[in-house]
């Protein structure tokens, strides 16, 4: 009997965790409409012109994500003109982490010269959608007849701290094959993040 | 008695010398295959991961309550290994953790993950119980009873 208690205990926690939600490679993603950190509302029918999109969550916070600012912004300069505009969602609560507020996003943006729209997801709606589990986390998107359609989920590259001898750009690389009609080589990838900080309660 | 005083010593030492040493996955391998009947309950963590630094002390009460046993406690950090010196280290000693901490050293997370666990999506805490038998890993935070009682549950 004891026994049974214990795998009780043992396999609560397994489905409890178990991640269900959120978009695979293939499925079509629901437009949304997020406030950028200039008060605007951002969705993603507002790029008439964009071939696809990048979107990346991110915040403010987090040590991986801030290690990786300043590759977000090249993606921008590099991949807005080619029609694949970076969307960055923050998809943190800020009554958990204060730091995650509106005001200290603006602060972020104008401080680092954001040069894509850093948007706020309150009660993580979008968020979760896509299942997105920690920042940084994207998704690239490519715009099809059917609907902006999820082409490769993961990390931004494999070198975090840019130490890697063996740096492979996977965001890069996918948005250079769909620009060219062909599919990404590699289609998702795992990486070290912080996780979301969900509202509590 | 003199013995007692020596072993107090040592502990003594080792916890004011504490060290966070780099860790390659091939070496926490050959220390697992070498380990005997140990069972090693393996956490990764990070000094910016706020449900991991909650539940460190989990991992103290868990090693504490398995002293006399074959079963130890490595923290695994996956703090940027620029941060070691003056992130890790001192948050090492100012929460007196006394478990061996060790920053891992692989630059390639893509390889690295896969390698500890292929459900393993990255995300942290994260927790490994390995021992020569048997390998289960969660991607989980774990309460005291639940740790107590997975080690229990390893066959």
């Amino acid at each position: 009997m004891k026994r049974l208690i214990l795998m009780a205990f043992m396999l609560i926690p397994g489905f409890a965790f178990a991640q269900t939600e959120g978009y695979k490679v293939g499925d079509v993603v629901k437009d949304f409409s997020l406030k950028n950190v200039n008060n605007k509302m951002v969705t993603l029918a507002d790029y008439k012109d964009a071939k696809g999109y990048i979107v990346v969550f991110t915040c403010n916070t987090c040590p991986v994500a801030k290690a990786y600012q300043a590759r977000i912004s090249a993606l921008n300069t590099t991949y807005f003109a080619k029609g694949y505009p970076v969307i960055a969602i923050n998809p943190n609560d800020a009554g958990t982490v204060p730091d995650e507020s509106f005001q200290k996003m603006q602060a972020l943006a104008s401080e680092k010269k954001f040069n894509f729209p850093y948007l706020l997801d309150p009660d993580h709606v979008v968020t979760k959608q896509f299942g997105a589990t920690r920042t940084p986390h994207v998704f690239v998107l490519n715009k099809t007849d059917k609907g902006n359609v999820v082409e490769y989920i993961g990390a931004i590259d494999n070198d975090p701290e840019e130490v890697n001898s063996t740096k492979v750009e996977y965001v890069k690389n996918a948005v250079n094959e769909l620009s060219i009609g062909k599919k990404p080589a590699i289609v998702s990838t795992k990486a070290v993040g912080c996780g979301i900080k969900w509202k509590k309660g | 008695m003199r013995i007692f005083f020596i072993i107090c010593l040592c502990l003594i030492t080792y916890s004011a010398a504490a060290q966070v040493k780099l860790l390659k996955l091939d070496d926490l391998d050959k220390r697992i295959a070498n380990g005997k009947d140990t069972t090693y309950v393996i956490n990764f963590w990070a000094t910016w991961c706020s449900p991991c630094v909650a539940e460190l002390p989990n991992f103290e009460k868990l090693r504490l309550a398995n002293l006399k046993k074959p079963v130890k406690v490595l923290l695994v950090s996956l703090d940027f290994k620029s941060k070691l010196q003056k992130g890790v280290i001192p948050f090492v000693l100012n929460n007196k953790i006394n478990a061996e901490v060790f920053l891992l050293n692989e630059p390639d997370q893509q390889e690295y993950i896969e390698r500890i666990d292929k459900k393993w999506s990255g995300a942290i805490p994260a927790t490994l119980f390995v021992n020569k038998k048997a390998r289960r890993f969660y991607e989980k935070e774990f309460t005291e009873t639940e740790l107590k009682n997975t080690l229990l549950n390893l066959k």
